[in-house]
């Protein structure tokens, strides 16, 4: 059986991530080539049936709401990881906790004085119509000033090898049990590899979100209790949501379970009404409290905003938190970098244009065919028009739409997402990815090592979204070989 | 815990529970059918009369045809007490309280219903009776992955308690066809197809041997007491609800024999007049009269302990 051809391996025009050049493993990840070398495809490909029946066995999986049958399905598994060095990411790491101090101090200060409103930075108007600001919120003071405590922030690496941060999701981010499950599986399917190899531990993940949660209880208070709330078994994301309350040990509740009394907020149990102190939500801003948000939601809780604003029960991430995921919000993190910390952004944002400026307008209409346009209040890949792909008509349409609400819409260049080595049937392909390290911030921040990598695993797809052929990896952050081996030689 | 949790880990097993017992009910007519040798007119209009559920029934299906009612029964997606109906339920609630039971258990309620579902789609009724034996199987088998892998905490001893109060239920209502089918021959009684009969119900509840082990003679009165007084068997009636009472305090833990809650008080009177009454007092008022009565105070006791647990409304 012939051996799986990494010789031949070639990233061509495209940043890989495992690949310097044709047939050169980058230090990082020489060992890891160097063992799938000795294997024959068969053997790979037979791994591969062994991991994903492991991950479908373990029921981690995801609902198609298509589906009328509410069948869970299985996220399409690589096994060949994505390696990020570990100088590299140390890099990673100081910028996204640089990003999340800035985000944390600007969402307290919209939210409080508003001092980057009235010193010009941005304009006020671009915060009070953005989707996600809640009026209901202003004055408020959570916990430790803390306002984003679980954050999901989605990189991507152009073609020059550039990282650039796409979007915040300083809202209810998901993902993170792949993570934690794709090394579990990964540790069986490769254990010698692990051995060898110095890879940055996740399985703490757990722990450290209950500790970032049982922070935000009142103090002095004797074993706080916490739960997660779900939107129940039909979201998308369930399994997620019993997974983390399963390792964390806290309930799973949902809407119905809690109810508010005497001021506070409760969880019917067969023993009566026990008082609640922190909620994990997984619930969208306006489904949590049918009298303060949507009324039509099922999901939420009569009167939690009360019982929030009373401040007793702390509500992670805070409400509200939904503004800087505005796209328009996110063209400014920059500037609050510069305000807040009196830094220069260690982290990229992707250049963004902003339609409701009209010189950048006028750019963005001259370049339609060149660029990507998103709505400023959706993300996923919703409503959005991508310029090079997209048919006269389509531009056409989109143009009128930007001229009539310039508000809603910027514009970003295309990037060219970078690749590692996937399997695909019997070959090995570069496929695209993107990646997602999840943020906690507590007592101090603490960034996952790693996070959850995303693979399109349709031939030259750029999409990585599980719902349209995507697949994840597992991401090891790694001490380059030369000092690995010094380490285990001492 | 959670209401909603302890709720759902009780239907789950009530609905495999039930499932099982759908099983048996028409195996027990089956069984019934073969050993007439006589060429009595098949008689499956009793077993829907027994579920209570005959208008929907005569509505959905018209004729009470042998085909027409084990449709009904096994496969029917819109009728919610059918075997694939329960499983469905089961299923669910297992998924909704995953991070509470154990995996094994859920694996085996998500095999259990994707063994019905394929079974369904076949449409295969050629082997009826290997299908039920596969259904009483892997409802055994999910209680015993139950007892053997989950704590028995709290959430476990509802599960119990909604297992226990289904079974006895459903041991009322098997016995309760065989009044329906002697009804139309009644000078049968006393005959061997008679004691053929009895003997098809016995081994529908699995009741059989262990009978003969304490009976020997098979005589109608003798097995109705079996299956609704008798304290050792585990499908009697009375063996149900005394177990279903001791989970009952565990979950409260309140003392054995002194109630605090409207649940705890039913379930208490309702076992401990059957520890005091004789087969006699049983015949006199009519065993299908008594059964009835029985039925319905089992309900009542569900209905206690979904007030009591499940259906919490604060005081305001």
């Amino acid at each position: 059986m012939q051996a799986v051809q990494f010789d031949q391996y070639d990233p061509g025009d495209f940043y890989d991530e495992l690949f310097a050049a044709k047939g050169q493993p980058r230090d990082e990840a020489k060992l890891l080539i160097e063992r799938l070398r000795s294997l024959s495809m068969q053997e790979i490909q037979q791994r591969q049936k062994v991991a994903q029946n492991t991950l479908f066995k373990m029921g981690v999986t995801f609902n198609v709401y298509s589906d009328n049958q509410g069948t869970e399905r299985i996220w399409p598994f690589d096994i060949i990881p994505r390696i990020v060095a570990a100088q590299e990411w140390a890099e990673l790491e100081k910028g996204l906790k640089q990003r999340i101090t800035a985000l944390n101090l600007f969402l307290d200060d919209i939210y409080g004085d508003q001092k980057i409103i009235k010193d010009g930075i941005i304009p006020g108007e671009l915060i009070e119509s953005a989707t996600g600001f809640l009026k209901s919120c202003i004055g408020l003071k959570p916990p430790q000033g803390i306002w984003c405590h679980i954050t999901g922030t989605d990189l991507v690496r152009d073609r020059d090898g550039r990282w650039y941060v796409l979007e915040d999701n300083l809202r209810c981010p998901s993902g993170v049990s792949y993570v934690l499950e794709n090394r579990r599986v990964m540790k069986s399917t490769f254990p010698q590899v692990f051995s060898t190899l110095n890879i940055q531990p996740v399985d703490d993940y757990a722990s450290k979100l209950l500790e970032t949660l049982l922070n935000l209880a009142p103090s002095g208070l004797p074993g706080p209790t916490v739960v997660l709330l779900t939107p129940g078994v039909y979201n998308s994301a369930y399994f997620e949501h019993s997974f983390l309350a399963q390792q964390m040990g806290v309930e799973l509740v949902q809407g119905k379970d809690l109810v508010v009394a005497d001021g506070y907020l409760k969880m019917k149990t067969t023993k009566g009404l026990k008082r609640v102190d922190v909620v994990y939500r997984r619930i969208d801003d306006e489904f949590i409290d049918p009298l303060a948000f949507r009324s039509d939601s099922m999901l939420g809780v009569p009167g939690l905003m009360e019982v929030y604003r009373a401040g007793r029960v702390a509500i992670a991430n805070a409400p509200g938190t939904g503004v800087a995921d505005d796209k328009v919000i996110y063209a400014y993190v920059p500037e609050m970098i510069r305000y807040y910390l009196g830094e220069d952004q260690l982290l990229a944002n992707v250049p963004t244009y902003l339609c409701w400026e009209p010189s950048q307008q006028q750019y963005v209409l001259d370049n339609l065919d060149k660029l990507v346009v998103k709505a400023a209040d959706e993300s996923g890949g919703y409503g959005m028009l991508v310029g090079p792909h997209a048919t006269e008509a389509e531009r056409v349409d989109f143009a009128g739409r930007i001229a009539a609400n310039p508000r809603k819409y910027i514009a970003q260049p295309t990037l060219c997402l970078s690749r590692v080595p996937t399997l695909l049937d019997d070959e090995v392909c570069g496929c695209h990815v993107d990646l997602r390290p999840y943020i906690l911030n507590g007592k101090d921040i603490h960034v996952s090592p790693g996070g959850l990598t995303r693979v399109a695993l349709r031939r030259g797809s750029l999409v990585v979204n599980s719902s349209q052929g995507g697949g994840s990896k597992d991401t090891w952050v790694i001490a380059d070989q030369d000092e690995s081996q010094s380490q285990s030689q001492n | 815990m959670l209401s909603r949790v302890a709720d759902s880990i009780y239907w789950l097993n009530r609905y495999v529970e039930r499932a099982e017992n759908v099983a048996r009910f028409i195996d027990v007519n089956l069984n019934l059918l073969l050993d007439n040798p006589l060429g009595i007119r098949q008689q499956w209009r009793p077993l829907i009369i027994t579920t209570g559920d005959l208008q929907e029934f005569e509505k959905r299906y018209g004729e009470a045809t042998a085909e027409n009612v084990i449709q009904f029964l096994t496969f029917d997606d819109q009728y919610p007490n059918s075997i694939a109906s329960c499983l469905r339920a089961a299923r669910e609630n297992a998924r909704s309280v995953r991070e509470i039971i154990s995996s094994e258990m859920w694996e085996q309620v998500n095999s259990f219903h994707l063994m019905v579902q394929d079974v369904s789609k076949a449409k295969s009724l050629a082997d009826l009776s290997s299908f039920f034996a596969e259904v009483k199987m892997a409802s055994h088998l999910f209680s015993g992955v139950m007892d053997a892998t989950m704590s028995h905490n709290e959430g476990w001893h509802f599960g119990q308690v909604g297992r226990l109060l289904e079974r006895a239920d459903k041991t009322a209502r098997i016995l309760d066809v065989k009044y329906f089918i002697l009804l139309p021959s009644i000078h049968d009684v006393g005959t061997t197809l008679d004691e053929l009969q009895w003997i098809a119900l016995l081994k529908s509840a699995s009741a059989y041997e262990m009978y003969r082990k304490r009976q020997q003679r098979i005589n109608p009165r003798e097995v109705a007491e079996f299956l609704i007084l008798d304290r050792q068997f585990p499908r009697s009636i009375q063996f149900c609800l005394i177990q279903a009472e001791r989970s009952l305090h565990h979950i409260t833990g309140y003392p054995a024999d002194t109630w605090r809650n409207s649940s705890e008080r039913a379930l208490g009177k309702l076992r401990s007049e059957l520890d005091y009454l004789t087969m006699d007092e049983i015949m006199e008022k009519g065993l299908h009269e008594f059964l009835d009565n029985l039925q319905s105070h089992i309900n009542q006791v569900g209905d206690r302990i979904f007030e009591t647990f499940f259906d919490l409304e604060p005081v305001s």
